[in-house]
């Protein structure tokens, strides 16, 4: 055992009664896996990582770890990208990765109950029998569990049209840290009391451990067909967004990928991506036949009217998902093309885009770092991605001061420093300035609501009053910058 | 249109220094339901306007006090709508009101309900402190999810000073067929699973109302394919349904409301029934006892709230449900001012 002390170790011994002695790990290089999640820059070893089978082991997990003041990490695969499954030295991590069978999927009330560690995709791989999904597809969606996306309130390139997590579920069945099962929801379209479904999802493993998630499944639609717009100026891109949603249209997704990003998913997935264009956007309309003829038609017109130099439709199912599939690679497509990139997730109003990338370019040349742009344009959630060496003197500081202003940029829009990956502890920092002290001490009343003694998850997600007063953040009120007048580059 | 949430924030600062208890009241076309609050009233309707609104963004920001009238009419212009059809129940309705009763209308099972469509809010907690939360994008997962918290809390947490919402764009054709059903909520759920463009479906006096809406095309050719009478005056049957005008509301008996998933069987209970959001929303008009009402909900998996009539409003909180409740009641409002019972009796 790496670490000693006689309370850590009458735990171990408790845990490893409790659960059997394979399904505790202690030694390091059985640890090591664990380390990090998908934000690999972080990386900490847990006193014990902990791999439970059943709902009454998670109880008595928390219960043995309440009694010995003992922090808890919940994690489900791990892809999470802000450091939320980061374990903590004097903690154990509660892998839920057995928990992964799907449970029940009722095609007449159109939904499914499964355990956290399924895969999101497994989910609608196993309602495609009945002509129903799963609507929430996060680009990690082969990999990461629902559990997770429940912690994280993940999206999706779907969103758009189809919502977030937090719209697709129905019920949890929730381990609070005294070990209590509490049910939260059911297969009624809302439930009596506060709306704890809400308050649960996106709570970042903060509240409770999620053994039990019920989801929503959705008709597939009739008929999907995407568009593919080229653009020689990225400002125009960004206008025809505003314009497609000024149409009356929803698409089911509306993507953006900028010329860098472009030409790293091109070479990387052979999507057929115009690699001279300045911009792309990519254009998913779904539902009846007639309808997508329809919209199909109008958004062709308001591309070209917004100045696009090529509309592209799909002409067959597999010429969509090379669409689509240049895309989702665009990440690992930016890896290829520099040591490390360092990934933003921040959104702002869709009126702002343009004006934001402007600013962004411009952040670009100051930090003297390349910038790959691959966002949900149609919900305003950029993905800025900062190539850097992280072998390079100082170029990692650099990185992520270059992050930091990004950040603010978003806030100083009237919008936020995280769309869809979370705080972890990766943006605790940028909390202090979207959040002021009176906020984020309502935010530790909930916590402490649900967790009395701060064991779940503690040091994620909310940052203390005290770190914000150390980081010496400005609070940016409803997008006035104190100082306004003073230029910020 | 007037700010004057100084003012508000003044009157819940001497309230919570004093230990009176106040019932927050905007248009109080919903005071019936839940239930009694006995305390000085605390009006906000005073605060209203539209604070910010540009259609492109899909997304209106507006104080508690606007009426909902004039938001929807402000919407309308720009042919947009909020998605979740909220009840009025009078003209003096406001979005604050709409937003902490949680209600939505026939649309909900289709496009979502007031709580999914809430981006943020501000609001005055029980410290007297004006706060913010969420913001005015789609996604946002920064910080616990306080505004949907808020949503249909009754303002138990806290007065809602202003919220942001999501809105859609109108669709461009919609009609109403009407049909005969024999199993109302077989066919009525069943709609969902076809790539049809239903966005409500309900059952009254024994005929089924589907509303088909989308684009023109999309909704010729559902019509085709459904068959039934096409509905005249089919926005006011869903207004006059959403309102409870309709002549099923009339009689004197209680009203109650059993949420359930949408194709489970129909409680056994003695009354008459209105099944509206695609199965999963029943409403009963019986004189049947509460226990009795709970019991058949609860064999259904779902819950019944006493719409109107004497007795408690809310279904009964299970197991350590109650005292979690009461934990994030105090988390928010830590001496019980903002609307003590109006939910629970217990806080």
């Amino acid at each position: 055992m790496q670490f000693g002390g006689s309370g850590r170790e009458s735990l171990i011994l408790a845990l490893r009664a409790m659960l059997g002695e394979e399904s505790v790990l202690t030694e390091k290089e059985e640890l090591a896996p664990f380390e990090c999640d998908g934000l690999s820059v972080y990386r900490k070893l847990p006193m014990a990582v902990l791999l439970p089978s059943t709902v009454e082991e998670v109880q008595g997990i928390l219960r043995l770890c309440s009694d010995h003041g003992v922090p808890v990490v919940a994690r489900g695969a791990g892809t999470g990208l802000s450091g939320g499954a980061l374990p903590l030295n004097d903690g154990v991590l509660l892998s839920l990765s057995r928990f992964d069978r799907i449970i029940d999927i009722d095609p007449e009330q159109r939904t499914a109950t499964v355990q956290p560690g399924v895969r999101n995709l497994a989910i609608s791989e196993a309602a495609a029998p009945h002509g129903l999904y799963y609507a929430p597809d996060p680009s990690s969606q082969i990999a990461c569990t629902i559990g997770g996306n429940v912690a994280e309130n993940s999206g999706g390139v779907h969103c758009l049209k189809y919502g977030l997590t937090v719209h697709n579920l129905l019920a949890l069945k929730v381990v609070t840290m005294e070990g209590e099962l509490v049910e939260i929801g059911s297969g009624a379209p809302d439930s009596q009391g506060y709306d704890l479904l809400a308050l649960m999802t996106g709570s970042e493993g903060l509240l409770g451990v999620i053994v039990e998630v019920t989801v929503k499944l959705l008709a597939r639609p009739e008929r999907a067909q995407v568009l593919l717009a080229a653009f020689d100026d990225v400002r125009h891109a960004a206008e025809a967004v505003g314009a497609v949603i000024s149409a009356g249209i929803i698409p089911a997704g509306l993507e953006m990928m900028d010329n860098l990003a472009i030409r790293a998913a091109e070479d990387f997935a052979h999507a057929g991506y115009p690699v001279e264009a300045e911009a792309i956007l990519l254009c998913e309309l779904d539902g009846t036949n007639a309808e997508v003829s329809e919209h199909v038609m109008k958004v062709r017109e308001v591309m070209q009217h917004a100045g696009a130099t090529e509309v592209r439709t799909a002409r067959d199912e597999e010429e969509r998902r090379m669409f689509w599939k240049g895309r989702k690679s665009a990440f690992p497509a930016v890896g290829r093309i520099s040591p490390d990139y360092y990934c933003m997730d921040g959104t702002i109003p869709r009126r702002n885009l343009p004006e934001v990338l402007e600013r962004i370019a411009s952040l670009s040349k100051k930090y003297g770092l390349r910038v790959a742009n691959v966002f949900h344009a149609g919900d305003g959630n950029l993905h800025p991605l900062i190539l850097f060496d992280a072998n390079g003197e100082g170029e990692l500081d650099r990185t992520e001061a270059f992050g930091q202003e990004i950040l603010s940029l978003c806030i100083e829009m009237g919008g936020t420093i995280t769309g869809e990956h979370g705080v972890g502890v990766e943006k605790l920092d940028s909390m202090c300035l979207q959040f002021n002290p009176a906020e984020l001490a309502q935010f530790h009343a909930i916590k402490s609501a649900f967790d009395q003694e701060g064991l779940l998850n503690p040091g994620k997600a909310v940052p203390t009053l005290h770190r914000c007063a150390e980081f010496g953040a400005l609070h940016v009120h409803e997008g006035n910058l104190p100082h306004a007048h003073l230029e910020r580059f | 249109m007037a700010d004057i949430e100084r003012q508000l924030q003044e009157r819940a600062k001497s309230a919570i220094d004093a230990g009176t208890p106040v019932a927050i009241i905007a248009g109080g076309t919903k005071s019936f339901l839940g239930n009694r609050v006995a305390a000085e009233p605390l009006h906000v309707a005073g605060h209203s306007g539209i604070v910010d609104y540009d259609p492109r963004e899909l997304v209106i920001t507006a104080r508690c006090g606007t009426k909902l009238q004039e938001i929807e009419q402000v919407l309308s212009a720009s042919s947009q709508m909020l998605p979740f059809e909220p009840p009025h129940f009078g003209g003096s309705a406001t979005l604050g009101g709409a937003v902490a009763c949680g209600l939505s209308g026939p649309r909900r099972p289709y496009a979502g309900s007031v709580r999914d469509h809430v981006l943020g809010c501000r609001i005055i907690n029980g410290r007297g402190e004006v706060l913010n939360f969420g913001g005015k994008v789609m996604k946002n997962v920064a910080g616990f999810d306080v505004s949907r918290l808020m949503t249909g809390a009754f303002g138990t947490l806290g007065v809602l000073l202003e919220i942001s919402l999501r809105v859609l764009p109108r669709p461009a054709a919609s009609l109403t067929l009407v049909r005969e059903c024999r199993d109302p909520v077989a066919y009525l759920c069943g709609l969902a699973s076809k790539p049809i463009p239903v966005d409500a479906a309900a059952q009254v006096e024994g005929l089924c109302h589907i509303r088909l809406s989308g684009s023109v095309r999309a909704v010729s050719e559902a019509r085709n394919q459904l068959g039934g009478d096409a509905l005249d005056g089919h926005e006011a049957f869903w207004e006059d349904l959403r309102e409870q005008r309709l002549p099923f509301f009339g009689s004197d008996a209680p009203l109650w409301r059993i949420a359930s998933g949408p194709s489970v069987p129909m409680p056994n209970l003695q009354g008459t029934w209105l099944i509206d959001w695609g199965g999963s929303q029943r409403w009963l008009k019986s004189v049947a006892g509460e226990v009795e009402v709970r019991q058949a909900a609860e064999a259904i998996g779902g819950h019944a709230t006493l719409f109107r009539g004497e007795g408690n409003a809310f279904h009964p909180l299970k197991g350590s449900l109650g005292a979690l409740h009461q934990r994030l009641k105090a988390a928010f409002d830590p001496k019980g001012i903002f609307n003590p019972g109006r939910l629970y009796p217990e806080f």
